[in-house]
């Protein structure tokens, strides 16, 4: 089946099989492999990206969900002229990220959690952020990294 | 992981969804949100040969007072039904159950009928309705009818619904002020709860849902019954385990399981009580 999914203001029509996952779809159809795959059961969140706006977990979504929809991903945030989204220079500064295999997920699931609560409380932030695994443990900063942003 | 080959059709009306899963039958499914038959099509556990895309029934996304019941349209997304005004009047434990579900991805994708429909009773939300005495809507090919919550679960992810039926509606008693407390006692924030409370008092009357505890969602009507003949919170709550039939499972014995089903109604009646 044909599915057309708008990818960070770019338009793609694939021809995909109904079950094909819409993360597959994002990282080996369109080619944006920022986007990860962690545990591939909707509990790590490392495959967190904006659909229409707003945070979902793409290992579980089909493709064919999507179809028609706006979708943002790790690679849509910064600026055309490279330059960070304020939570990316958030992650940054704040040392929010040591492997790195979480922030992708990390970074769409904070913006669209101040999206919903522009100025959270660390204890907000925190329970905002249950959807996201660390598998370095490095939520100290991740959190500050976040009420950071918040502040920007 | 990789769901097992299906076909794919998007309904545009619950009317044509009804009719498609005639068409296709038992080996076809509702598409709701997709957060519990997704991960389940994905380990192989279902296998539908034909999936029926209700997410798109936008007419079925709505919150709205009816008289003494809040009615909730059967595809309203657990993160609408967390921050509706409405519900924080007149269902607040409702509003509360539904912010425990998942975690906030989750939680933009996953719907209320969906959970459900789908009924497994370690879900947050077959207990708190039912707590609630909820009434559910059906729709099927010949009209609509309504299901008691309490006549609904059948048994292990089993529902009185028909296999042509949709659920659409679910009708929740206004709260009238009640006192309340959702209790979820689990390892990690996201997960499924390993024993669940929710809990409502007003003047002699309470309703208490128990999550996890039975292969369906338990109304602890005997701890109700105390209540209103006069036990204290402490030997109410010592009734909570009756009618229950809790499996063993990695994170605990049927022992324990049991232990914090009377603790957890215990918490939440305390709690409601003040």
């Amino acid at each position: 089946m044909d599915v057309t999914v708008t990818i960070n203001g770019q338009e793609h029509t694939y021809d995909v099989e109904p079950r094909t996952l819409l993360v597959h779809y994002i990282r080996e159809h369109a080619g944006l492999t920022g986007t990860n795959i962690g545990c591939d059961t909707s509990s790590c969140g490392a495959c967190s990206i904006h659909l229409e706006g707003e945070a979902v977990k793409s290992c579980t979504l089909l493709a064919a969900q999507a179809d028609g929809l706006e979708v943002r991903t790790i690679e849509g945030m910064a600026a055309e002229d490279g330059t960070l989204h304020p939570m990316q220079q958030a992650f940054m500064e704040n040392h929010g990220l040591q492997c790195g295999y979480c922030t992708p997920g990390m970074v769409m699931a904070a913006t669209s959690l101040l999206d919903e609560n522009a100025n959270p409380t660390e204890e907000e932030v925190r329970i905002g952020l249950e959807g996201n695994l660390c598998r370095c443990t490095g939520y100290h900063n991740i959190v500050k990294s976040v009420l950071a942003a918040a502040n920007a | 992981m990789i769901p097992a080959a299906f076909d794919y059709v998007r309904a545009e009306s619950a009317e044509e969804a009804i009719s498609l899963i005639g068409q296709h039958g038992d080996e076809s499914k509702f598409l709701a949100g997709g957060h519990s038959l997704l991960p389940l099509m994905k380990l192989r556990l279902a296998q539908p040969t034909v999936l029926i895309d209700i997410g798109r029934l936008t007419d079925l996304s709505y919150i709205r007072e009816d008289g003494d019941v809040i009615a909730i349209g059967a595809m309203t997304r657990h993160m609408d039904v967390e921050n509706s005004p409405v519900l924080a009047e007149h269902a607040p434990l409702l509003a509360h159950a539904a912010s425990h579900v998942g975690d906030p991805q989750v939680r933009h994708r996953g719907t209320i009928g969906g959970s459900i429909a789908h009924s497994d009773s370690a879900s947050d939300l077959p207990a708190t309705t039912l707590a609630l005495g909820a009434t559910y809507v059906a729709q099927g090919p010949n009209g609509t009818r309504e299901i008691a919550a309490g006549d609904f679960y059948k048994g292990f992810l089993t529902t009185d619904l028909a296999a042509d039926e949709m659920l659409t509606e679910i009708r929740v008693p206004k709260m009238q002020g009640a006192g309340w407390s959702f209790q979820k006692f689990n390892r990690r924030a996201q997960d499924w709860a390993i024993v669940g409370v929710a809990a409502w008092r007003r003047n002699g009357d309470s309703g208490i849902g128990l999550v996890n505890m039975s292969s369906v969602p338990v109304l602890a009507s005997g701890v109700s019954s105390a209540l209103s003949g006069g036990a204290s919170i402490e030997d109410a709550a010592a009734l909570a385990t009756e009618g229950c039939d809790p499996t063993a499972d990695l994170n605990a014995s049927i022992e324990y399981r049991e232990h914090l089903a009377r603790i957890l109604t215990k918490r939440a009646l305390e709690a409601s009580s003040s």
